[in-house]
This record gives C-alpha cells, sequence and structure tokens, in this order.
C-alpha cells in the first residue's frame, strides 16, 4: 500500500458539512411553521412538503442536464431549504401550479441558471417569490383569517386547496401590513383597535408570535455559528431607525410605529433566514453590515411608500445587485497592513 | 502581570498532544546510517567537502556554507562516507535533493570540542560566525539560518527576544518537553541571544495547555533577571510569529516585514538551547528532540535524534503498524506534508512525525461547492478573506489575489479547517501564491530583456549616429583641403615613391644573403 499524499491541513473540524449547516438552517425554521401552521392552519406545511419533492425533482433534472452527478448533489438538502423559505413565503393554501411555477424558477433560474450551488449572485428562494409576486398578483395575496378572527382550515382543505384549487372556497383576509396600507387614512392606533386582524399584542394576532417564532429559531442559529450577527442586526437596525424616524406619535400619514415593523409580516423571518444566505450576501461582516441595512431601509421605504404590503424579497434582491459592489469596500484590514505611527 | 491581547480568528483543533507523553526524552539507538540532505534550512545548499570512502568523526563539518544565506552541515557521529547522491528530503512537493550517506561505524567517536567560555567579551561578529558554523538553523519548523537573524544590524535595534514556547499545533510536544527538561539550558541561550542584539527584555512565551514547562521555565527564569514567563489562553496558531506578537504586544509586524521591523526577536526553545551549545560547548548541531506520534505507533514518545535517522527506522523504533496508517506526516496535522518515501531523513526542521490511523485522521471528503458561509473567514488570523482568495485563485486572478493581501496567508489551514464544503483552500493559495511569484520573476525577467534591448538599440543608434558623424567630418574634411588646392591624390603617389626609395637599397642586401 502506498502513502497518500495530501496537502495539510491533515485535520478537519469533525461534523461540519454543507448538509450539516442545511440542516441546521431546517431545523431552526420549525418554531416559526409551527406557530404559522397554529395560526393558518396546515396550509404552509402542505407548502413545504410539496414544494420540497418538486425541488429535488428539480434539481436532479436540472444537474441531469446539466450533466452532473445528479445523485449526490441532493443530498446537502440547499434545495430543500431554497423550497421551505419560498413555501413559508407564499401565502398557505396556494394552489399547485402556483408553487410549480415559483419552485421551478427557484431552482432552474434562480439557482441552476447561474452554476447551482454557491453560484447563485440572487438568493433562489426570492427570485421563485418576486416572479410570483409580480405575475399573480392575486393568489399571492390570498393570506386567510388568523385563528381566533376566522375559521382555521384543516388538513384536508389545505389539500384540496392544492390539488384542486377550482373547487376549494377559502377565505381570505388582508394581513396587518395590507391593512396599514389600505387605511392610510387613519391614525395609527385608530387602525389597530378598529380591526380584529390587528388586536394582537404588538402588531397583529397571529403575526407578532410568527416573527417571535421566526427569532427565535434565527437566534438559536446565531448560536450554533451558522452566520454572524451582522447582516440581522444591520436589517433590524435599520427599520427601526427609519421606523422611528418616520413615526409622529401614529398620525394618518405616519410610518407605523418600531414595534409594528419589526413585528409584521416577514421582518424576522427575512433578517434571519432570507439576508442570511451567505452565497449571494456581501462576504466580510462590515459589508453584511451594510448589506443588511440596505435591506431594512428598502423594507421601510416599500412598505410605507411603494405599491406592495411588504418588501423583503425586493429589499434582498435589489442588495443582492450591490453586494459585490459592497464587497468592494468593505475588506477587512488585513494584518500588518494597518499603518503603524513610527515614534519618535 | 503582563496585559495579553487576542487575535482575530483562530481555532481550536483537538490537542491530543498527551499521546507523546511531554517531558520525557527517549534516546534512539544509533542507527546504521545517516542520510544527510545539503539542504536543511532556507536559503542556499551546503557544499560537501567530503567525499565517497573519506571517514568522518562526529561534529565534522562535512558540507559547507555556500554564501551568506547558507548553513554547513555536520556528521551527527562518526562512520564513512558511502553515497553523495540526489535522495528524497523532506519537502512538500517531494523534491529529491542532494544527500551525503554516511554508514556510521557504531564507536560514536567525536572531534575534539571546544566552547567560547569568554562569549561575553568577543566582539558580535565573532559570535555570529561561530553560529553559523555550528550550522544551526531555525529549529521551529522554518529553519531560517540563525545567523542572519542575529546578525542584521538595524538602526532601530531589537527591544525584546521572545522565546516561542507557544507549540500550537496539534500532537507536536517536542518544545514542551524540551522546556520540561532543558529549562537551564533554554535561559542560558536566551541569555547569549539577547546579548548578541542588545534585547534588553526576554519573554519566555508559553500557551497556557504545557503547565509543567511553565513551572520549569519560571524556576529557571528566576536565574536572569530580565527573562520572564508568559502564558496565554491555548488556541491555534498562537505560535505563528506574527500572532504570538499581536497576543504580547497588540502590536502587527508590516505585511511583508518580519518582527526585527517593529525591535523584535523570536527563537524557539531548542534554537536557543543549539545556540548556547555552540558557543559555550563549540557544538555543532547534530541531534534534535523531535515527537513521533500518532495512534499508528505502540511506542510514541519525544526522541532524541540524530539528524539524518531515515523516518523509516525512526517509525521502527516507534512500532509502528504499517497498516493502520495511510499517511505519514512530517511536521503537525494542521502545517505538515504528508511523506512520500520513508527513506527521507529526518532534518533540522523535523519538529514532528505523525503516524495517524485511518480513523484517527480519516482520508479527505470530497470537495464541494463554496457557499461563501464565511466561516473560513471567522477563523482566519491575519483577517482575510479565505472565500474570496478561494474564487480568485480559481480564476487565477493575479491582481485580486495581491489586492485581497493573499501573500499575507501564512498558511495556518484554519480556515481548511472549518470549512463545510471540505474544500483545500490552503493548497489553492500554495498554488496560486507560487504563480504570482512566477509572474513576478517572469516580470522582472521580460523588464530586463527589454532594459537590454532598449540600451542595445539605443547604443546601435548611437554607433550609426557616430559613424555618420565621422564620416561628414571626413568628407566635410576632403572637401575643405580640395578646397584649398591641397590635391590628396598627388600626395600619397609621392608618399608611396618616397618609401619606395627608402626600401629599395634593403632589399639588395636580403638578396645578397
Amino acid at each position: 500500500m502506498s502513502l497518500m499524499h495530501v496537502s495539510s491541513p491533515h485535520l478537519h473540524k469533525p461534523v461540519t458539512s454543507v448538509e450539516q449547516v442545511m440542516k441546521q438552517v431546517l431545523l431552526a425554521t420549525l418554531p416559526g411553521v409551527a406557530v404559522l401552521t397554529w395560526f393558518f392552519g396546515p396550509g404552509t406545511l402542505v407548502n413545504i412538503i410539496f414544494g420540497s419533492m418538486l425541488a429535488m425533482g428539480f434539481e436532479a433534472w436540472a444537474l441531469w442536464l446539466r450533466g452532473k452527478d445528479y445523485k449526490s448533489p441532493l443530498k446537502d438538502h440547499s434545495v430543500i431549504v431554497t423550497a421551505t423559505l419560498l413555501c413559508i413565503a407564499l401565502p398557505p393554501y396556494s394552489p399547485w401550479w402556483l408553487i410549480v411555477v415559483g419552485i421551478g424558477v427557484s431552482v432552474l433560474l434562480g439557482k441552476h441558471a447561474f452554476g447551482g450551488l454557491g453560484y447563485n449572485p440572487f438568493n433562489p428562494a426570492m427570485v421563485g417569490y418576486v416572479v410570483l409576486l409580480v405575475s399573480f398578483p392575486l393568489q399571492m395575496s390570498a393570506w386567510t383569517e388568523p385563528r381566533g378572527v376566522g375559521e382555521v382550515p384543516g388538513l384536508l382543505d389545505a389539500i384540496t386547496a392544492l390539488f384542486a384549487p377550482a373547487s376549494y372556497d377559502g377565505v381570505t383576509a388582508a394581513t396587518p401590513l395590507d391593512l396599514f396600507r389600505q387605511n392610510a387614512g387613519m391614525l395609527f392606533d385608530d387602525l389597530m383597535v378598529s380591526k380584529a386582524e390587528l388586536a394582537g399584542p404588538i402588531a397583529g394576532i397571529g403575526w407578532d408570535l410568527v416573527n417571535i417564532a421566526f427569532l427565535a429559531g434565527g437566534i438559536w442559529l446565531l448560536r450554533q455559528r451558522i452566520f454572524t450577527w451582522h447582516a440581522p442586526a444591520g436589517m433590524l437596525g435599520a427599520l427601526s431607525v427609519c421606523a422611528l424616524l418616520g413615526f409622529d406619535e401614529g398620525s394618518s400619514t405616519g410610518g407605523g410605529s418600531v414595534m409594528f415593523h419589526l413585528f409584521s409580516g416577514a421582518t424576522m423571518f427575512g433578517a434571519f433566514f432570507i439576508i442570511t444566505d451567505p452565497v449571494s450576501s456581501a462576504v466580510s461582516n462590515r459589508g453584511r453590515l451594510i448589506f443588511g441595512a440596505g435591506v431594512g431601509v428598502l423594507v421601510y421605504l416599500i412598505r410605507v411608500n411603494g405599491n406592495y404590503p411588504d418588501a423583503v424579497a425586493f429589499g434582498v434582491l435589489l442588495l443582492n445587485f450591490a453586494a459585490p459592489f459592497i464587497d468592494q469596500y468593505t475588506q477587512p484590514q488585513v494584518y500588518g497592513t494597518k499603518k503603524i505611527e513610527v515614534d519618535e | 502581570m503582563r496585559q495579553i491581547f487576542d487575535i482575530h480568528g483562530g481555532i481550536h483543533p483537538p490537542e491530543r498532544k498527551e499521546l507523546a507523553n511531554p517531558g520525557q526524552v527517549q534516546e534512539m539507538p544509533l542507527p546504521s546510517k545517516l542520510v544527510l540532505p545539503v539542504t536543511q534550512h532556507i536559503g542556499a545548499p551546503a557544499r560537501p567537502i567530503v567525499e565517497v570512502g573519506d571517514s568522518v568523526k562526529g561534529g565534522q563539518m562535512i558540507a559547507e556554507a555556500q554564501g551568506p544565506v547558507s548553513v554547513p552541515v555536520h556528521a551527527p557521529s562518526s562512520g564513512t562516507i558511502t553515497a553523495i547522491e540526489s535522495r528524497a528530503v523532506p519537502h512538500a512537493s517531494g523534491l529529491t535533493d542532494t544527500c551525503i550517506e554516511i554508514t556510521l561505524d557504531g564507536t560514536d567517536t567525536w572531534v575534539d570540542l571546544k566552547g567560547l567560555d569568554d562569549w561575553r567579551t568577543r566582539p558580535k561578529a565573532e559570535l555570529v560566525e561561530c553560529i553559523r558554523q555550528a550550522g544551526i538553523a531555525g529549529l521551529g519548523g522554518a529553519g531560517f539560518p540563525t545567523a542572519i537573524k542575529l546578525a542584521s544590524d538595524r538602526e532601530r535595534g531589537i527591544h525584546t527576544l521572545i522565546i516561542n514556547g507557544t507549540e500550537c499545533e496539534p500532537y507536536i510536544s517536542a518544545d514542551d518537553t524540551v522546556m520540561q527538561c532543558y529549562a537551564r539550558e533554554i535561559v542560558e541561550g536566551a541569555e547569549i541571544l539577547a546579548h548578541m542584539v542588545g534585547a534588553e527584555n526576554i519573554i519566555l512565551a508559553v500557551e497556557d495547555n504545557k503547565p509543567d514547562a511553565v513551572e520549569a521555565m519560571t524556576k529557571a527564569a528566576e536565574a536572569l533577571e530580565i527573562a520572564d514567563v508568559v502564558t496565554f489562553p491555548t488556541k491555534y496558531p498562537s505560535g505563528g510569529e506574527k500572532q504570538l506578537i499581536e497576543i504580547l504586544f497588540d502590536m502587527q509586524v508590516p505585511s511583508g516585514g518580519i518582527p526585527a521591523d517593529i525591535g523584535i526577536l523570536c527563537q524557539n526553545p531548542s534554537t536557543a538551547i543549539a545556540v548556547r551549545d555552540a558557543l559555550l560547548d563549540g557544538k555543532p548541531l547534530t541531534d534534535r528532540i523531535t515527537t513521533v506520534t500518532g495512534m499508528a505507533l505502540q511506542k510514541p514518545g519525544n526522541r532524541r535524534v540524530l539528524l539524518g535517522t531515515p523516518i523509516r527506522e525512526l517509525l521502527a523504533e516507534a512500532a509502528f503498524d504499517r497498516d493502520a496508517a495511510d499517511r505519514v506526516i512530517h511536521g503537525g496535522p494542521m502545517m505538515g506534508f504528508a511523506v512520500t518515501d520513508l527513506d527521507m531523513p529526518l532534518v533540522k526542521i523535523t519538529n514532528c512525525v505523525l503516524a495517524p490511523t485511518r480513523t484517527e485522521i480519516p482520508p479527505p471528503q470530497p470537495q464541494q461547492a463554496c457557499i461563501r458561509c464565511g466561516m473560513c473567514a471567522e477563523a482566519c488570523p491575519a483577517s482575510l478573506l479565505p472565500q474570496q482568495l478561494y474564487w480568485y485563485a480559481r480564476a487565477k486572478d493575479n491582481e485580486q489575489l495581491e489586492r485581497h493581501n493573499l501573500l499575507d496567508c501564512i498558511e495556518c489551514g484554519a480556515c481548511a479547517y472549518v470549512c463545510p464544503s471540505h474544500i483545500p483552500l490552503v493548497q489553492y493559495y500554495r498554488s496560486a501564491k507560487g504563480a504570482i511569484r512566477e509572474a513576478a520573476k517572469e516580470k522582472v525577467r521580460s523588464d530586463n530583456s527589454r532594459t537590454r534591448f532598449e540600451a542595445r538599440q539605443e547604443r546601435l543608434e548611437r554607433e550609426a549616429a557616430a559613424r555618420e558623424a565621422k564620416r561628414a567630418a571626413r568628407k566635410a574634411a576632403a572637401e575643405a583641403r580640395a578646397k584649398s588646392g591641397d590635391d590628396p591624390v598627388q600626395a600619397a603617389i609621392e608618399r608611396a615613391k618616397a618609401k619606395k626609395a627608402a626600401q629599395e637599397p634593403k632589399g639588395t642586401e636580403d638578396n645578397a644573403q
């Protein structure tokens, strides 16, 4: 037997792999998904299961088309993460074709058109989401009423909605962010008490708890050192500052309170699960802080002044464009390159 | 208590130092043959000064230094020179180099050694020469000629000597053992080194995972007022010279510079002992303490080995189970390289020979795509962006690589250790560095030839212009003469006639003889 000729280092950190990282991300979405399921029924869960199976199929197909080994890359779970993130963002009880289009765009266009895992300049889940949002605005705003406001659909409803959307007759309702945008003429405090959906302790029934659950998952990932605090802190910090500056004690033209913005819509999900995608974000810690802050500012501006109720997807995609530019100016100070003052 | 600073990044790999039982030196029986490469240091190879068939004694110089950045090689024991030829030597690229083979006679007869008792009063140049002639190169692993470090005269001077006993790499306990067993000698050597460079302070730096070494060193340091033992938390790669300086002083060695630029000299404990032995005992560097370890060995330990001992014999002595291991590593598991030929010898820089089993250090896993997670950047002690460097290294974008300070990479391997995609990052950087150096050399070469070409062009033009000017001048002169009525043709004819007339009588005489 001959000696193996391998390059240093010979030691490797035990149990770290792409698969491991992806598994931890999936695990961290559980609290958020659980709360979503509690308030909105099994729709999101059904989305995720259906979407993940589709995504694996698309991934294998894309790899096969590209002449790559189509079995082992599936094991890295990255495509399941993409599918899960997209499906969490989709309204529950979406029809099958919406998910097929979304996953197809995410995996084929968002990921493989650019060269597959590690090469995508844009967050694949957000590419899929934005394509759906601009193409099918009706279906994309069809959120249901949360538990406590209306009837929560069951598993049978979920399956009917998925595979036979024509025969499913669900009740859709506006989300707190929709209400906020549609009722620009009302005083903020009046708005918060006038609608049953907004009667929650912070930012509407269900939604604040959904945000808290994603925040909890995110903090766990942070502690697992899957990502650093910079991007989430940048986004939440910038969003808070914007909300603070724009909030005028609740007049009809004001921008909504800090707590309302932090715990509404996709804020926490975006801050910990979307903008932390390492592939499409800036690389240095300082860069990631700026990247996150950019998303935070855009989310606020689009929520308050834009045509869409929420804006994490647009914010992320726009900052994905800017990431190489940010990288250019945020290179860390390398050892020994600091100018030293010569003491005379 | 001295303040300690933290460095960026770093990792905590399993240490596994207990395996080699640090603190005990095991002696090796004399091997039958020694193979001594002429290059065991950074710099020009030494030139053999013995021939096949010569008998040599221990301590006798067998190859002399060539040029200033070079160190000689001495025979570690007595015997006969049986070969001077190219053999496999310890090198990451599996190179061969000229080696001198000595077949030992087993008597271990030595030349007479004579130390300098009065080194304090000798001129510095003499001490430097003595260290140079003793064949001392840094024993920590890099092998830079020690005399060069000591000889360099810098305006700002050296204020602090650091004896670097950090030994942060897993498995290795050679320095730990040396510090436990020879603390007094280390302090004596440090005193000599500090005297030579004029350092006012000596820091004996030890990581806090070696309490026995700290105790021994603290005791020994009591004998020397300017010496202090400093301990700091265990973290890889704290033992890197640049990292250690940042830990101790919160200062950074300028990029592309050396510690002496900021008034610091670093030496390994074993190097300090070698310096002491060279000056006080007149003994050249012919042996060292090496950690021989790994689960594929039944008798691991720290052994005193003669330079030139084949790794095969070292492993055999430690009861090596060849079937359990699929690699043998020269150096530590983070920065060492895989040995390609077990017959290659142990040299001055060999601080460790590691023979792990397949389960202990498993074969590398297949490389996956970089997901730019940034774990490498978190681990990098030089604050580089390894993921970007990897990108640019693959694209062979030398400009971006230099802009991202590839050349400040110390190749510690922390990035590759944490990489979830199992990318052999260091390998990419080594290869890219080689390409950049090659490109720089190529640029110098092409610049030189361009300069030469331009100079030649200029010279040819200058000569052509000069010829033209000369011709024009001659023409002008002829015209001037023609104008003044002085006919050159007539003058030439007259000169020829006069010459002929002068030669005629001589020609007659010649005929008469």
